[in-house]
């Protein structure tokens, strides 16, 4: 910060430098040049990566998972993470499109409202935990990963709720589009925009970073950090219980399994697109980046005719070689910017 | 205090001496030990009287690959319903998960439990093999069915259909849609998924017949019986091979997955898909167009037979060698085969003219 905030003098001895200097401060960039180089080449192989189809697949493919690691975000943000994500998903798929087949005649709008609350009490089951209980955020959560997905299991019993169960209507928000643009992505990215304009405006957003960084300096700089820490699993929860909403009109069939397994994606997502494990910095934008990689990685894989076998293996060694090439942008650019302010100052 | 640092290195002593024993636990020789046991033990209860009467009461546990599994809800259901037929008593108990090593200390607790017989789906053919030997050398009897275990392991097998019918009628299936020609692909389970690596094999070979010669299996994918990644390799497929013809999807995960997304893209109706699914799970996709026809047997029956198979086991009508009979209820008589194996039959094809006839 202090940096941009320099002497206007250099900016305007140089003012083409200024431009680049700012882009390059960005700290999706890794990302977003990961991202480029992936649907290049991809595309260079098979143009029909890169067909108008395609492209809304693979958007509808990763909305789910960037809705998810934006809720990630700003649990990890505060130096905690959220590890039932996933179960949560799987309850609210469930619970939604069981309560949708036996009361085909219920407003969308309130079965999704219902998915969201629902949510939003498993968040602040984690959150209680984590922010009063004092209980370590990776015990809690995993404790809950197994408890709500054992609630999930102990309310299907081995159902099955089916693609001819559920209305057509609600169908329609996974598969459907508005303007021509896909409806699921365009619910993850409203999701995206006010929760990153809320964590760059808001007191209370900026307070969740203070919090991630140092957690004592938070209490005595007066944050109410319990209430803050509590509020994001609630955020990371009412999230889930509406991917879990859109998860059961995208897949169509849902049973108590759904979404097994989703924390690792999201939370690779969110590590993916720049967010400090260890809280404090990192953005909501660079997280849904870090899911559209990830999607798209394993797209490219299935479109590019790779041994089946391999994919895997390949998948994983993709995600690493993008955070490798993230983090030695990251530091290339840390140190110009060392060297030139070192210079500047003599 | 000097007391207690007496016994300190004392109690590592302890520790360490408890460490080697339990890791000696299984040692070669045992398990051979182990092997040679449940070899004999057939052939001391091969006196088989085939009119002995069921034995009231028996208690048979059913162990799928996983519970919560709709498919295995409904075959343990016929199972359990079958044993309220006999006069005894079903149950279903599993891990949620299905992982190869799951379902061990499932067995440890029911030969605890003293049950009269086991019907397992097995996760792996081999993880479950040590711990059924000793169930079976409990006296419980061992029933596989939908997923069988290594032969050691069980004293019958309930075939659902054979792999060779399934991997073939599915290609003839298929064939039929597309008028025998193009390119097709397989969407499976894992890749390392013991019936659907099976079927493949058949499908394969049926494919060298030269009624198939203008079709062409361009790519055996695996959605790993999630929803996400069998999306994501039907729209591969569709991509990687713009004049694919049609996909054979033989896993209910899998073709309800590439069901709903062929059903709201530009490829419905086009490239055709068939394979494994329930008819409830796709009824939708069938009547809207997506699907032309799929098979499957019917679960419940399978459960049915495998629990007939136990009872009739457990009550010493039958030893499980071959050529021998037993009735199962309402599905009738039944014959071991080689390998200790019982075919339920042949598999059930649905349309839009047969769907509605189903509800499971």
């Amino acid at each position: 910060m202090t940096i941009t905030a320099k002497r206007s003098g250099t900016v305007l001895r140089n003012g083409g430098r200024g431009l680049v200097d700012r882009v390059a401060r960005v700290r999706e960039l890794g990302i977003v040049i990961a991202l480029a180089v992936l649907f290049g080449v991809t595309g260079a192989v098979n143009p029909q990566f890169l067909g108008l189809d395609s492209l809304r697949d693979i958007l509808l493919n990763s909305s789910i998972i960037a809705m998810l690691a934006v809720g990630q975000t700003l649990v990890v943000i505060t130096r905690n993470v959220d590890l039932s994500v996933s179960s949560v998903v799987g309850l609210s798929a469930f619970g939604g499109a069981l309560i949708l087949a036996e009361n085909p005649g219920l407003p969308i709008v309130v079965v999704v409202a219902g998915c969201v609350l629902l949510g939003a009490a498993c968040g602040a089951i984690n959150g209680l935990l984590v922010g009063a209980a004092k209980v370590p955020a990776l015990v809690a959560t995993l404790g809950t990963l197994y408890a709500f997905r054992g609630i999930d299991y102990a309310w299907a019993g081995g159902l099955q709720v089916n693609a001819a169960d559920m209305p057509e209507s609600f169908l329609s928000l996974g598969s459907g589009s508005l303007l021509g643009f896909p409806l699921l992505a365009l619910v993850a990215i409203v999701v995206l925009l006010a929760v990153g304009w809320m964590l760059r405006n808001l007191r209370s957003g900026r307070e969740l970073y203070a919090i991630g960084s140092n957690p004592a300096a938070a209490v005595l700089a007066g944050i109410p950090v319990r209430k803050r820490v509590i509020t994001a699993f609630v955020a990371s929860g009412a999230l889930a219980g509406l991917a879990g909403a859109m998860w059961a009109a995208r897949f169509g069939t849902v049973d108590a399994g759904a979404a097994t397994g989703k924390e690792l994606d999201v939370i690779a997502a969110v590590v993916v697109g720049g967010v400090a494990i260890f809280g404090g910095s990192g953005t909501v934008y660079g997280a849904a980046l870090g899911a559209l990689l990830l999607t798209g990685i394993s797209s490219a894989l299935a479109v590019l005719r790779v041994d089946a076998l391999a994919q895997t293996a390949i998948n994983g060694a993709l995600i690493i070689a993008a955070i490798v090439l993230d983090r030695l942008l990251a530091l290339r650019v840390a140190a110009t910017l060392r060297r030139r302010r070192h210079r500047d100052a003599t | 205090m000097t007391t207690r640092n007496v016994w300190r290195p004392l109690a590592l002593v302890a520790g360490l001496a408890l460490l080697a024993t339990a890791c000696g636990g299984t040692t070669r020789d045992d398990v051979a030990q182990q092997a040679s046991a449940s070899a004999a033990a057939p052939a001391s209860s091969a006196a088989a009287d085939p009119n002995a009467p069921i034995k009231p009461g028996l208690k048979i546990a059913f162990l799928p690959k996983q519970v919560n599994n709709p498919y295995f809800t409904i075959a343990n259901g016929g199972g359990i319903e079958a044993a309220k037929e006999f006069g005894g008593e079903g149950k279903e108990v599993g891990p949620s998960e299905a992982s190869a090593s799951s379902q061990v200390s499932y067995i440890n607790t029911l030969i605890q439990q003293k049950q009269d017989a086991i019907v397992i789906s097995a996760n792996d053919p081999n993880a479950v093999v040590p711990a059924l030997k000793q169930a079976k050398d409990a006296g419980i009897k061992v029933v596989s069915y939908d997923s069988d275990t290594a032969p050691e392991g069980r004293d019958l097998f309930v075939n659902q259909a054979s792999a060779e019918d399934l991997g073939r009628t599915e290609v003839q299936l298929l064939a039929e849609q597309i008028g025998h020609k193009g390119k097709i692909a397989i969407l499976s389970a894992t890749p390392n998924a013991t019936n659907q690596n099976t079927w493949i094999e058949f499908m394969k070979d049926e494919l060298t017949k030269p009624e198939y010669k203008d079709m062409e299996l361009v790519k055996v994918a695996y959605g790993n019986d999630e929803d996400q990644k069998s999306f994501t390799e039907t729209q591969g497929l569709l991509r990687a091979y713009p004049d694919l013809a049609g996909i054979i999807s033989p896993t209910t995960v899998g073709i309800a997955a590439a069901a709903r997304y062929l059903s709201d893209s530009s490829f419905k109706g086009k490239v055709k898909l068939t394979g494994l699914g329930t008819p409830n799970q796709l009824r939708k996709f069938v009547k809207d167009g997506t699907i032309d026809g799929f098979e499957l047997w019917s679960p419940g029956d399978l459960g049915y037979l495998a629990s007939y198979a136990a009872a009739a086991l457990a009550s010493g009508q039958i030893s499980g060698a071959e050529g021998e009979k037993f009735k199962a209820g309402k599905l009738g008589e039944y014959t071991i085969g080689a390998k200790g194996e019982i075919l339920l039959g042949k598999p059930t094809v649905f349309t839009k003219d047969n769907i509605d006839d189903f509800d499971f």
